[in-house]
């Protein structure tokens, strides 16, 4: 079997909107083993696990953990970011939809273990039916006593609060995510300072993913080591993929780290339809690399994908066929990002409209040879100099595809006659 | 302290500096653009890149603190590209019409393309034009010329708390402008103008008045005269590349006479003249009754707030016109008749550090007869720095000049009109001997000094123990005036001024003006009184003698109808 179902084990078997059946599937049984657990050990436990962020960055979270705990603040703050809006990502919708319990269990572990004692879950504005599950689950874990003042009896407080986005996509960028909860334009700060250090409001704040969040229950479950044998070295145990494109059978799956990217198209995916060619292969979302078909024996783990220098890890696989045009993608790309720059640091807000303008010219085939220069040129500046992870991530695709597939550039090149 | 290597050379430098600072201690200058002292630290512009070992990306030197072992390169030629780059996509958003625009050699976006040696743009311009906002007498803003750093939001909001200014807007249709409204009229702006003095292009600059008053000065039936506020002798200098702290006095008076202004006088002289009728004001307050505490009203800037933000509590403030409009219709009036010159055929030209002053000089209140302005044209100190250039005047080289007469023995007290507190000292000055009947044994009230955003000062009058405070910028000046809206100031007399340190470091002063420029404009204020003969108003023998030739008496008849104004709740 190339799947492996651990976080999504739960999916079409329990009723989202029952707490019940969440219970009667071992649910919050990690929390009360945790509850009884010294809080340092969990910490251990999950340093143990290797476990690293599923929000795309691939941060060791133990780390973050750990920077929370530390901190002597008297408010600490643990916020799980739900903000999905890179485009090709629904994994967090079907975590949110299908299991709202586990990633709420997983941040009571976590708030407990770092001395946090109030939570948000901030969920993309898009999602109405993510958004009234996640609400329901909350108030239903809260009736249950696993929020709220002295959980099971063990004297921690927590209690989760449910925000909603308005559209941005830049608001999962996590400094501009505690602006938005803090009441400000979704726009980035400087760092440093960290989140971890000085986030929501000031105070010390750790910030996960969905995905992450789920993880927990099961270390504590587990244990650490076991956790840790699922997977490859550098990327522990399983990783939702969010599988769309020209593929057959499009959708969430659930793998172990460690499988190839042709797999999950060929096999779970059932492969490009109407017997059409692959052409190329978007990773992560409209911020990933563009990879061509030979790159496909590709092992899905984070090491293989810093390569690209990009936040890849979220799990997108976005299949194109040999129908599209390169520069028509990279123009959508481009027109996306630009109008989600929210326009603080000069790169972003300026370079998308010079990029765009650059794509245009090699879709129309009025390209030269200054033009590439000063494409390429840009789209490094933007990648190395942006303020936050929008304005770095956003040129990735066309800087992957100038590896990749610089033989179009040079085609509409020289189908202009040059220079 | 902390070893780095910077561009192959090892330096040491204490923890927690940034990469910038750590750079310059060392003789290593990193471009910056957003970047401002005593501002917050944005980090939005991205100039200040610099490459750091191990670091996946540039990173800022302005926003980085330095770390144990980090080497960084602040010249390697992935910076300089990626420096050019930013570059270039500001200019392709921005009015680049360089030779014809006020900032022309003194634009931090201008000498940033030349450093990095920028002789073609790669990249076409994307700028759309926008209507400019010249619906005030003080401040122009072209967006055309906005680079959006961020620096006049940061000026207004968090040093002025006024936050008038916002960026609005998302990705590329991001603005820098009022928040609500389209023009600064629409908005509680106080004219200030310190985002005018920290703007690095000319995205927002003073109205320039310097044509007005050259037409004037070659109008041969007008008899152009020109008041020189406290602030500027000890600012004007650095619009000439002399370095700050020094005190020009001398030399600004040969300038303005080789203008060709037909007198040159002191808005010293009517600091006097204000101490004497707001210090008996006060005086007359305390005795019978009146509003207390009183609030100073020689700032523009703070008046127009304390208009907008507290319309009624405007009876604390001093009916005391400034010393730029008493000197106006002193001017018009008690000048005119001793020359015998028709108050219509006098041109007033004020030299103010201050684009607020621009706004005061227009207003209706301030007119000797209907449609005679006391004061006709007001000048920052940028303005007349600009106009000394233009006449070809060696400034450095001029012969030290004398201020004419009839106002042309001033004191101490005045001359610190432009510092922060220096309106309270003078007034205690004044007030202190007036009511105890011997002199001070100390004229230096120092705790009412320095930069400290509110200061406070106790002094024995009459036997009773008063209490004084000064607040400067806004934001300090909101804390004392809701304290006496809440019913709990202590205070009986409050000095505001709007912008940080005083006049001296006002919105129309040379571009740069930083907090520790502001401390040594100070300094030389300070210094300039103490060696002043005269270091008390009431001693000020004109000033005598202009009571007694002309005003009679301090809050008399004339007095009322020349020197005091009132005030108006502003209604949106």
């Amino acid at each position: 079997m190339l799947e492996k179902k651990v976080l999504s084990k739960r999916f079409g078997l329990v009723n989202p909107l029952s707490i019940k059946d969440y219970i009667e599937h071992d649910g919050y049984k990690n929390l009360r083993k945790a509850l009884q657990m010294e809080k340092i050990t969990i910490i251990d436990e999950v340093e143990k696990s290797k476990l690293r962020g599923r929000g795309g960055a691939g941060f060791p979270v133990h780390i973050k953990m750990m920077g929370l705990a530390k901190e002597a603040s008297e408010v600490k703050y643990i916020i799980n970011n739900a903000d999905e809006g890179e485009p090709g990502n629904f994994k967090d919708r079907a975590l949110l939809e299908n299991d709202p319990h586990q990633t709420i269990e997983g941040m009571i572990i976590s708030a407990y273990a770092t001395g946090a004692s109030k939570g948000y879950i901030y969920i993309r504005g898009e999602y109405n039916r993510a958004i009234s599950i996640v609400k329901w689950a909350v108030d239903q874990a809260r009736d249950m006593g696993f929020l709220g003042e002295n959980i099971l009896d063990s004297g921690f407080d927590f209690d989760i609060e449910v925000r909603t986005g308005a559209g941005a996509y830049v608001v999962g960028e996590e400094f501009a995510l505690l602006e938005s909860i803090e009441g400000k334009s979704g726009r980035t700060r400087v760092k440093p300072p960290f989140p971890t250090e000085k986030g929501l409001f000031g105070k010390p704040t750790l910030i996960n993913n969905v995905e992450t969040f789920c993880n927990i229950p099961v270390i504590i479950e587990s244990g650490g080591k076991a956790y840790a044998k699922i997977g490859t070295a550098s990327s522990t145990g399983t990783k939702l993929i969010s599988l769309s494109g020209n593929v057959k059978n499009p959708g969430v799956y659930e793998v172990p780290f460690g499988v190839t990217l042709r797999d999950v198209i060929d096999i779970l995916g059932g492969g490009v339809p109407e017997s059409r060619k692959l052409k190329m292969v978007q990773l992560g979302g409209a911020c990933g690399p563009i990879i061509p078909e030979f790159m496909l024996d590709m092992k899905i783990d984070y090491d293989r994908f810093e390569e690209f220098e990009s936040k890849t890890g979220a799990g997108a696989i976005i299949v194109m066929d040999d129908r599209h045009n390169l520069f028509e993608i990279l123009l959508r790309i481009v027109e996306f990002f630009g109008h989600e720059s929210c326009g603080k640091c000069t790169p972003c807000r300026e370079g998308h409209v010079q990029l765009e303008r650059l794509v245009k010219r090699f879709l129309h085939k009025e390209s030269t040879p200054k033009d590439l220069l000063s494409l390429e040129s840009l789209a490094r500046v933007m990648h190395q100099t942006s303020l936050c992870g929008l304005g770095q991530s956003s040129p990735i695709s066309l800087i992957s595809t100038l590896g990749y597939f610089r033989d179009e550039y040079h085609d509409r090149i020289e189908f202009s006659g040059g220079e | 302290m902390v070893n780095v290597k910077i561009n192959n050379r090892d330096v040491s430098v204490a923890p927690n500096t940034t990469i910038l600072d750590a750079a310059k201690a060392n003789g290593i200058d990193i471009p910056t653009l957003c970047y401002y002292p005593d501002l917050n630290i944005n980090s939005d512009c991205r100039i200040c890149s610099v490459e750091v070992e191990g670091a996946r990306n540039l990173l800022t030197a302005c926003s980085t603190p330095v770390k144990e072992g980090m080497v960084i390169r602040t010249n390697s030629s992935k910076v300089l590209n990626a420096r050019r780059t930013i570059t270039e996509l500001i200019l392709a958003n921005h009015d680049t019409n360089c030779t014809a625009c006020v900032k022309n050699m003194k634009c931090e976006l201008q000498s940033l393309a030349n450093q990095l040696g920028i002789d073609e743009n790669r990249f076409p311009s994307v700028l759309k034009q926008q209507e400019v906002d010249d619906h005030n007498p003080s401040i122009y803003r072209n967006p055309n010329r906005c680079i959006k750093c961020g620096r006049c939001v940061d000026v207004c909001k968090d040093v002025e708390g006024t936050h008038v200014l916002e960026t609005m807007y998302r990705g590329h249709d991001v603005e820098v402008t009022p928040k609500y409204g389209k023009y600064l009229t629409e908005e509680d702006c106080t004219f200030c103008g310190q985002c005018s003095s920290v703007c690095p292009v000319a995205a927002i600059t003073e109205k320039d008045d310097s044509i007005r008053v050259l037409d004037a000065l070659n109008n041969p039936n007008k008899h152009v005269i020109v008041q020189v506020a406290p602030s500027i002798r000890v600012s004007i200098g650095e619009e000439f590349g002399e370095a700050t702290g020094g005190e020009w006095t001398g030399k600004l008076v040969t300038a303005l006479r080789n203008l060709g202004f037909d007198r040159v006088f002191d808005t010293d002289f009517t600091a006097d003249l204000t101490i004497i009728e707001e210090g008996h004001e006060l005086l007359h307050r305390v005795k019978t009754g009146g509003t207390l505490p009183m609030m100073t009203s020689c700032c523009p800037g703070w008046i127009n707030y304390a208009e907008q933000h507290y319309p009624d509590m405007l009876g604390h403030l001093s009916t005391c016109k400034s010393p730029q409009q008493m000197f106006g219709s002193i001017a018009k009036t008690y000048y005119a008749q001793t020359e015998k010159i028709a108050p219509e055929d006098l041109f007033v030209v004020s030299v103010m550090p201050c684009t607020a002053k621009k706004y005061e000089a227009a207003r209706e209140e301030m007119q000797v007869n209907e449609n005679i302005p006391d004061v006709d044209a007001v000048l920052t100190t940028r303005e007349l720095g600009k106009m000394v250039r233009q006449m070809g005047i060696n400034f450095q080289e001029l012969e030290d000049g004398e201020f004419d007469n009839p106002f042309g023995i001033t004191t101490g007290a005045a001359a610190i009109f432009g510092a922060t507190g220096g309106v309270m000292e003078a007034a205690l000055r004044t007030v202190y001997e007036v009511v105890n009947e011997k002199p001070l044994e100390t004229l230096d009230f120092k705790d009412v000094r320095g930069m400290q955003g509110i200061k406070e000062a106790e002094v024995e009058l009459g036997g009773a123990k008063v209490r004084v405070a000064v607040a400067h910028t806004l934001k300090h000046a909101k804390q004392l005036t809701d304290q006496i809206k809440a019913g709990e100031s202590p205070y009986a007399f409050i000095e505001v001024m709007t912008c940080p340190g005083g006049c001296i470091g006002g919105g129309g002063q040379p571009y740069g003006t930083t907090n520790q420029k502001r401390q040594e404009r100070i300094n030389a204020t300070y210094q300039l009184d103490s060696e002043m003969p005269i270091r008390k108003s009431h001693e000020n023998p004109y000033i005598t003698e202009i009571y007694s030739k002309f005003l009679k008496e301090p809050l008399g008849e004339r007095s009322h109808r020349l020197l005091h104004t009132h005030y108006k709740p502003r209604v949106k």
